[in-house]
């Protein structure tokens, strides 16, 4: 189960609609071994694609290092998919390689840039296969449980 | 001469959990095969047959080594290698 703040939610959500069409990414790092993701890091697509995304190869290391001074890890790996269904897909599946970590995937397919209902999924990708978890959504006030 | 290496989370099955191990060479090319010697199986996981994986990125201090001299990069034990995946899907 992945249990997560609703502030940090809807960045995911607002980040995904503003770079629609693209795919959207990011991080959400969170202190090693609590399963908490806390600090919200929105990467660049690199790729630039509706169908396609990757981490800058500097940022991706600049990321690392940072998360790795803090004592974090990455709690949650985001992105979003424009016209299909919030599932991952082959290429996910196939690249996923922190098996520690949520897959959040949101569709913006729906609604685009604009405002409404959102599909915002969660999973854990482990040696190719696929688990799709809950999702626990926290106020912010309820942070201390 | 031995030379840092820090290893993805996703590589620690095969050097027993280790964050950082040590290697010798050279080059880039050198410490592969010498990780893959120490670590068996390991250095499949970051080259194929054209040369380093297209989704495995490694940097050499804080440089990217496709921006240097890929595998052929000059190492020293002064440096220190990172190997990161690439975050990327569909």
């Amino acid at each position: 189960m992945l249990r997560i703040r609703q502030d940090l939610v809807d960045r995911i959500v607002e980040h995904a609609r503003t770079d629609h069409p693209d795919e959207a990414c990011g991080v959400i790092a969170g202190p090693e071994g609590s399963d908490r993701p806390e600090r919200f890091i929105p990467m660049v697509n690199a790729a630039r694609s509706p169908t396609f995304y990757e981490f800058d190869s500097g940022d991706l290391f600049r990321l690392y290092k940072d998360m790795q001074a803090n004592d974090e890890e990455p709690v949650v790996v985001y992105h979003s998919h424009t016209a299909t269904e919030a599932y991952p897909s082959r290429t996910d599946i196939a690249l996923a390689s922190e098996p520690g970590a949520h897959y959040v995937l949101v569709s913006t397919r729906e609604t685009g840039n604009a405002d409404g209902p959102y599909e915002l999924r969660s999973y854990r990708i482990v040696n190719g296969e696929v688990s799709e978890e809950p999702i626990e959504i926290h106020d912010l006030q309820n942070l201390g449980s | 001469m031995a030379t840092e290496v820090r290893v993805p989370t996703i590589l620690r099955e095969f050097t027993g959990g280790e964050k950082a191990v040590t290697a010798e060479g050279p080059t880039l090319q050198a410490i592969i095969a010498n990780l893959d010697a120490n670590y068996p199986g390991i250095g499949g996981r970051l080259l194929d047959s054209s040369g380093l994986r297209r989704f495995v990125n490694v940097y050499l201090n804080d440089e990217d080594v496709r921006f240097l001299d890929g595998l052929d990069t000059a190492v020293t034990e002064r440096d220190a290698i990172t190997i990161l995946p690439a975050v990327a899907g569909g």
